[in-house]
């Protein structure tokens, strides 16, 4: 594999930081000159934040900013926008929409979030019942979303919403950019079991979007959201972070402090850690293969496995803490989180809960596995040749 | 903690060519119908195939050219654990190419290799390491076998169990405690003093036998290398376990292989069971952990030179492949149904093999307790 594209990144990424020294460049204008150079979504085409390179280019780029100290942050701060809006857009946005969009998305001057979910349409999130009517060059929007991170500071959402009820399902969606700063637009805060509010609510009460901010043509909506979700899962499970990192790491020290030699805790940690490398090293071998241009099947499993791994390693955890973990030691306070905290084992426990709802149930995971990787056939669809109108809810 | 090492798992067209080479044959030579009536018979396999393999070079696929062999490495080998588990060949393969050719390279004098590894190359014989001596116990550590110097020789006293194709073998090698520490001895299963007796095996594609010693007398240059052997049978253990991983994962797939199979094409109520996600998500969750399973396998291999990442990835396959192995074994039964229970379909011995592998070099919570030794949990 001849690998001058990888010296050309490189250089780019020197002559970014020597150009702009990150320790006196305000992020902003760091994060500014990294889209202008093509370094923010290297496989995106040139003068879209891109070089036409693979995909595989970005991490070496990320690591080789952070190594110069400069800040990547902006790729958790605007994680919708930059982890899933930017690809939507490179598939499917207009070059005038990509244009305006993309760099203040990367700079994280307008923080993106995702509306899909609703109270009546979760893992069926093709049944939502999101009303878009045209009118003239614009739309106005009605209805309620939920499970909305970052709404509420948001300048952007992406918005799937019915413009054609009488079609089946799939066929009557289309896809918007909504201003979450317009008329009719209200963000409430959705509290979660663990009393902070990452989410949101959002109703939308004849909010008017202009035609302009269509994504794709009118009815292809669920084609786009389609790549929104698949962005997201990798961008949730294709990870693969270093060894004994993360939940784990936090798990084993948690066992070194506590002093423990209970013979049944150790080996039930050591199952965890086995089964966290297991999945760690099935990651980095799917990126292999999938940068080798070999997709297989072990690029699916990674959101299942950490779901479940996540949600057993932070019981774990509390279960060390013996009667400590009775205990809740920052209150329901019921407010929103403070940035990116640190949770502590009950309340990564309490919200590890989520890993397997969030971005796709473990039981949707586990139909695309079985369907789509397996070859095994589909349920019966009920509700699938339909019209919307016709279709039962509840 | 370090971090693992940066490894590739890229296929070569070299390995590619292992495995589709070994399928074939294996398809041709030894199908499923072939394994049964082997799995049957007395000796529990022939001669015949044993020398088409030899010719295959596999039996020489880990030695040395200087020595007969090919000169690959674990990769490879376990590549080609991999085609043979998928097929649950029978045979004294793993026993002798794999842990005693192993065992010899790794404690043998260079001219004690010499002159032992030839013959294991080209198949002319076949060895067995004759380590355990509690149900319960798999480190080489202690054992209650000892040999005693004497007379310019040893003298072997002890019994031995789990003795891979043992009834077969023409040489067993016998770690004992000596005054200096823990030997490994060359026996010639027909010296006076040597009772091999064949096992009924859970698996009856891989035999097994226990071996009494009494008052065995070996001579001399039967000890292997100069002194204690504990530090290099833990490697050969490593390492066992480490290509026991790879037929693991190929048994594994091949179980989901037949589940997803049966699922498409059984119909019950009018429809596929495998469009029951009852069925479907099993058969998912066997892909996961044979992806898993694959994976942990995979680098173990590639890493057998640096010891210090073996000692982790060795249990880490070793746990994870076994538990994989099981599940989905058993769980390829249950996709089946009744039929899956019958000894007319293949299902039961999959999961024979599945079973007692996963008991023979250390059972799971074995491999976790070493696992947490290399790691200091």
């Amino acid at each position: 594999m001849s690998d001058r594209d990888g010296a050309r990144v490189d250089a780019l990424v020197d002559e970014l930081v020597a150009e702009h020294p990150p320790e006196s460049t305000p992020d902003q204008e760091l994060w500014g000159a990294q889209y202008d150079m093509g370094l923010a979504w290297v496989w995106h085409p040139e003068g879209f934040g891109g070089l036409g390179l693979a995909r595989r280019y970005q991490p070496r780029i990320n690591r080789r900013l952070e190594d110069a100290g400069a800040s990547t942050e902006n790729r958790y701060r605007n994680l919708l926008g930059i982890a899933m809006g930017a690809g939507v857009l490179d598939a499917h946005a207009s070059d005038e929409q990509k244009d305006r969009w993309l760099r203040p998305m990367f700079t994280t001057e307008e923080i993106w979030c995702q509306l899909f979910s609703e109270p009546g349409a979760g893992s069926d999130v093709a049944g939502l019942s999101t009303r878009a009517t045209r009118d003239g060059d614009e739309w106005v929007v009605n209805g309620q979303k939920v499970w909305t991170t970052l709404a509420h500071v948001a300048k952007w959402g992406m918005v799937v919403a019915r413009t054609d009820p009488e079609a089946p399902k799939h066929q009557g969606l289309t896809y918007f950019i909504a201003d979450m700063t317009s008329d009719g637009v209200d963000v409430r805060p959705l509290y979660q079991i663990t009393g902070e509010a990452e989410f949101n609510e959002v109703f939308f009460n004849d909010v008017r979007i202009p035609d302009a901010n269509r994504i794709d043509t009118v009815g292809a909506g669920w084609r786009v959201a389609l790549t929104t979700l698949m962005n997201e899962r990798v961008a949730i499970g294709g990870d693969s972070p270093p060894r004994g990192s993360g939940y784990m790491g936090q798990a084993v020290e948690a066992w070194k402090e506590s002093g423990s030699d209970d013979p049944v805790l150790r080996d039930r940690l050591l199952h965890l850690w086995a089964e966290s490398e297991a999945a760690r090293l099935t990651s980095i071998r799917a990126n292999e293969l999938a940068s080798a241009g070999i997709p297989g099947p072990e690029g699916s499993t990674g959101k299942l496995a950490w779901a479940n791994l996540n949600k057993e390693i932070t019981a774990f955890t509390t279960d060390l803490l013996g009667l400590d973990g009775t205990l809740y030691p920052d209150g329901y306070e019921l407010v929103r989180p403070r940035g990116l905290s640190q949770h502590g084992p009950q309340k990564a426990f309490l919200r590890t809960r989520a890993n397997s709802i969030e971005g796709g149930t473990s039981e949707i995971m586990l139909n695309i596995l079985g369907e789509r990787v397996l070859g095994l056939p589909g349920e019966p669809r009920v509700d699938k040749d339909l019209p919307w109108t016709e279709v039962p809810r509840g | 903690m370090a971090d693992a090492p940066a490894i590739s798992y890229a296929p070569s067209e070299e390995l590619d060519l292992i495995r589709s080479t070994a399928r074939q044959f294996l398809e041709e030579r030894v199908p499923m119908e072939r394994v049964r009536e082997l799995m049957m018979s007395d000796d529990g396999f022939d001669d015949g195939l044993w020398k088409e393999m030899a010719g295959m070079g596999w039996t020489g696929l880990a030695i040395s050219e200087e020595h007969g062999g090919s000169g690959l490495g674990y990769v490879e080998m376990t590549a080609l654990l991999e085609e043979m588990g998928t097929m649950v060949t029978p045979g004294p393969f793993f026993a002798s190419a794999v842990v005693a050719t192993s065992a010899i390279q790794e404690c043998a004098t260079a001219e004690q290799g010499a002159g032992l590894l030839p013959s294991l190359a080209s198949g002319e014989a076949i060895a067995t390491l004759a380590v355990f001596e509690n149900a319960r116990r798999w480190t080489p550590e202690g054992p209650s076998t000892t040999a005693t110097s004497d007379d310019g020789g040893w003298v072997i006293d002890g019994s031995k169990r789990a003795v891979l194709a043992g009834e077969r073998a023409d040489l067993l090698l016998v770690p004992a405690a000596t005054d200096d520490g823990l030997g490994l001895f060359v026996v010639d299963p027909s010296s006076e003093g040597v009772v091999v007796t064949g096992e009924p095996a859970l698996d009856p594609t891989r035999r097994q036998a226990s071996v009494t010693f009494e008052s065995v007398r070996v001579p001399q240059p039967g000890r292997l290398g100069g002194g204690d052997v504990t530090a290099a049978l833990r490697r050969v253990l490593a390492l066992a376990t480490t290509a026991l991983a790879a037929e693991q994962v190929g048994g594994a797939q091949r179980c989901m292989e037949m589940s997803v199979e049966y699922a498409k094409t059984r119909f019950q109520f009018g429809r596929p069971i495998g469009s029951y996600q009852s069925i479907k998500h099993r058969c998912a969750n066997m892909l996961m952990k044979v992806e898993h399973a694959r994976s942990c396998a995979y680098h173990a291999a590639r890493v057998t030179d640096d010891a210090d990442e073996l000692a982790v990835a060795a249990p880490l396959a070793g746990s994870i492949a076994s538990e994989a192995y099981v599940w989905v074994a058993g769980e390829n039964i249950q996709v089946h149904g009744g039929i899956g229970f019958t000894w007319e379909h293949d299902a039961h011995i999959y999961l024979k093999r599945a079973k007692a592998s996963s008991l023979l070099f250390g059972d799971p919570g074995h491999h976790r307790l070493m696992l947490g030794e290399a790691l200091g949990i």
